[in-house]
């Protein structure tokens, strides 16, 4: 039994019944496939995160985030400017206690370098309704290329708590033809 | 010193007890469900709230509730329980006496101290940081000072543990090798150490940048190092469990591993491997590598993962051998249909043990996969996962052991027979339905620690969809059901252990039963006559799962925006 010491000394040598190795080996096997099928989609699938990333202080990240805003605000909705950067340009967005900061109006099918940063705690930025999750970090400035495929106005989650107003922190992102 | 401990002799299962064990064993048992009612009370307020149609908690009530729950379950209730389990597995299965009882008191009390300090500011309101306690978001000292000495407590707790196997083995108190559970126990106790080494160097520093005495934190390096604490200690659970089915099987059944060698090896592959799950919540995060990600949180080719699907197969298994050779030989189920449903720490332990692999592991596997992660990291889906493994998986198992703990240990005849009978269905079926619904909620974006899903005072507006309203009003009412059985257990556990009837020294408890045919079992499960159908459908059936969920996922990834 498992709650006394094995009846056989000599447990080691004994032989394991073929049930029980066939099944270790389907599982090895499928230990194998799943490992090697990260590194498959690396090749051939088209949502990998970059790894591009840099330690940034936050007063800089919010300087490069102004800067992109004076140049490229198309209008203004509820206190929030909406920026349009040009099509395959560095876009900037900024999460802070309790906002993401610009609104930004992206163009569909065309590529963005997108920079996520925080200016004070950890936040998640969680793009809705499409559920594309991501950590920011302050301190850290990740780097991810985003090709936009379908028109429409989504919501930016924060999911990483960060603070008491935590759940007030929406933002916004265009998408248009 | 081994002179003056006293022993008792168990009429159960002929084991020799030692007293001062059976004393700790009892405290920590009763410590541990103290905190399981304290925690799970938070977290039945946690869920009420995210019910949007109740709503029950403002917003700063909400978190408090939230950071005192993940607190109190995951870590204060599991760590007390599982020194129970270790001086269990060490000084009673090995008929021995406990190493250093003063050092094991002492363990007890610092864990003690450590867990109502970290209580008592956590309700004071200034420390609402979650359990994970992120920086820079900073908690009052109190907070990190109580999970340090909570942590050192658990630490001696591990010590005794690995003391009492050396003077089992110098005082030749057992023949061989140590049974299986204990070898489990051993699992646990190692990682144990590793998570607790772990939580040291992070939580230190943090205590002192509490205070002032440090400037600055690392983000990054406080996330990695903390989780090689927060996950690892999940490992410790896993092991623990793991162990904690075989015993149920043993005692129940009279159920012997199909082969101690392949156990045994699952069990190392804990050890080995499963501290590189720290991983498992950085694939979202800047500044790590691919290939670091893919080589860890896949446990260096799951090969951690490949330990449970082989328990998933050896527990049932030497079930259905035992049965199978008591003459329930009909067909591929008659073995399960035909197990003792009623006995609630059977009922436990095999819903733990279904739920576990079909819930919590495979949503962890396909969670934790590089690309994957990105649609699920943060969201519902994460809880959901962990409610599969650690409430259904992990409290269910505890809560079934406890079910012969309570005659055997605490000596005291069961009472409301009958609402045990029911608990584990009621909790079990509660935890899983609350593990499914959170992930559902997850699947369509819902993010995990958030008061108010409507984004009802939120400048710029956003609408979830309304089935993602459906789940979280089903997690609601699967969490009050979770909540039923969480109070018919303490209900039964408490009733038994203070007014149950006192058992003779000599007096056998009509629950258990020890199996009769247990020597009859131990001759069967050999390598040639091994036949076990109905695991094998089992298994089948998991994998079948597990693969075809896998590619939803990948399928579901493909759908969202192209990322590089």
């Amino acid at each position: 039994m498992a709650i006394t010491p094995p009846s056989e000394r000599n447990w080691w040598k004994l032989p394991i019944a073929r049930v029980e190795l066939t099944w270790i080996i389907i599982a090895f096997v499928w230990g194998l496939f799943m490992f090697f099928m990260m590194i498959y989609w690396h090749g051939a699938g088209e949502q990998n995160l970059s790894n591009e990333a840099y330690k940034i202080k936050p007063e800089q990240f919010a300087a490069k985030t102004q800067a992109m805003i004076e140049a490229h605000t198309v209008r203004q909705e509820s206190g929030f400017p909406v920026v349009r950067p040009p099509a395959g340009s560095d876009v900037y967005l900024t999460g802070r206690l309790f906002n993401w900061w610009p609104i930004l109006e992206l163009e569909k099918d065309q590529s963005y370098r997108l920079h996520l940063s925080s200016v004070d705690v950890q936040h998640g930025f969680s793009l809705q309704p499409i559920n594309i999750n991501l950590q920011v970090h302050p301190g850290y400035e990740m780097v991810v290329t985003v090709k936009p495929d379908q028109a429409g106005e989504y919501g930016i989650v924060c999911n990483e708590f960060c603070g008491i107003g935590h759940h007030l922190m929406v933002g916004k992102l265009y998408v248009v033809e | 010193m081994s002179t003056n401990t006293e022993f008792r002799t168990c009429p159960t299962t002929g084991l020799k007890v030692d007293l001062a064990a059976e004393k700790l064993i009892k405290a920590n048992a009763v410590a541990a469900v103290i905190f399981l009612a304290i925690g799970g009370l938070f977290g039945l307020l946690v869920a009420l709230t995210r019910w949007p149609e109740v709503h029950l908690l403002p917003a700063d009530w909400f978190y408090l509730a939230l950071t005192a729950h993940g607190l109190d379950v995951l870590l204060v209730w599991i760590i007390f329980f599982e020194m129970a389990v270790l001086y269990f597995a060490s000084a009673i299965l090995l008929n021995s006496r406990i190493a250093g009882p003063r050092w094991a008191w002492t363990g007890f009390g610092l864990m003690l101290v450590g867990a109502l300090l970290t209580n008592v500011v956590v309700l004071q309101g200034g420390s609402s940081v979650m359990f994970t306690s992120y920086v820079p978001l900073k908690a009052e000292p109190g907070f990190y000072l109580g999970i340090i000495l909570f942590a050192v407590g658990a630490l001696i707790g591990c010590a005794v543990f690995f003391g009492t196997l050396v003077v089992a083995r110098r005082e030749r108190t057992y023949k061989g090798s140590i049974p299986l559970v204990t070898f489990g126990a051993l699992t646990a106790a190692i990682i144990a150490v590793f998570t607790i080494a772990s939580g040291a160097i992070i939580l230190i520093p943090t205590l002192l940048w509490s205070v002032g005495l440090v400037s600055n934190i690392d983000p990054l390096l406080y996330k990695t190092i903390w989780w090689a604490m927060g996950h690892s200690s999940q490992q410790i659970n896993v092991s623990a469990h793991v162990a904690i089915w075989y015993a149920i099987a043993a005692i129940t059944f009279g159920a012997r591993p199909l082969s101690e060698k392949v156990s045994r090896t699952a069990f190392l592959m804990y050890i080995l491997f499963l501290q590189l799950a720290s991983a498992h919540h950085m694939l979202a995060e800047p500044g790590f590598s691919s290939e670091w990600k893919i080589f860890n949180t896949s446990y260096a080719m799951y090969l951690a993962v490949l330990g449970s699907m082989v328990h998933g197969m050896t527990v049932p298994g030497s079930i259905e051998a035992a049965q199978r050779s008591r003459g329930l030989n009909k067909g591929m189920f008659e073995w399960l249909r035909k197990a003792p449903w009623g006995n609630p720490a059977f009922a436990g332990m095999f819903m733990s043990l279904v739920f576990f692999g079909f819930i919590g592991g495979i949503s962890g596997v396909v969670m934790g996969t590089e690309q994957i992660n990105l649609i699920m990291h943060n969201t519902l889906y994460v809880p959901g996962h962990f409610h599969g493994t650690v409430v259904a998986g992990t409290t269910l198992a505890f809560m079934a052991i406890t079910y012969y703990l309570v005659p055997l240990v605490f000596r005291r005849e069961l009472r409301f027979m009958k609402l045990a009978r029911l608990q584990p269905y009621l909790f079990g079926i509660g935890a899983a339905g609350i593990s499914v619904f959170m992930m559902g909620a997850g699947t369509l974006g819902v993010s995990r620690r958030h008061w108010d899903m409507q984004f009802a005072d939120a400048i710029l507006p956003f609408d979830y969809p309304s089935a993602a309203f459906l789940m979280m009003g089903l997690n609601g009412m699967f969490a009050v059901l979770a909540a039923v059985g969480g109070v018919a257990f303490i209900v039964v556990v408490v009733a038994s252990v203070f007014f149950g009837r006192k058992l003779g020294v000599d007096e056998k408890p009509s629950y258990p039963e020890v199996p009769p045919q247990a020597a009859v079992v131990a001759e069967h499960g050999s390598a040639d006559s091994l036949k076990i159908p109905g695991t094998t459908m089992l298994v089948a059936i998991f994998f079948i799962a597990f693969v075809l969920y896998y590619f939803v996922n990948w399928k579901y990834l493909s759908e969202v925006w192209p990322l590089s």
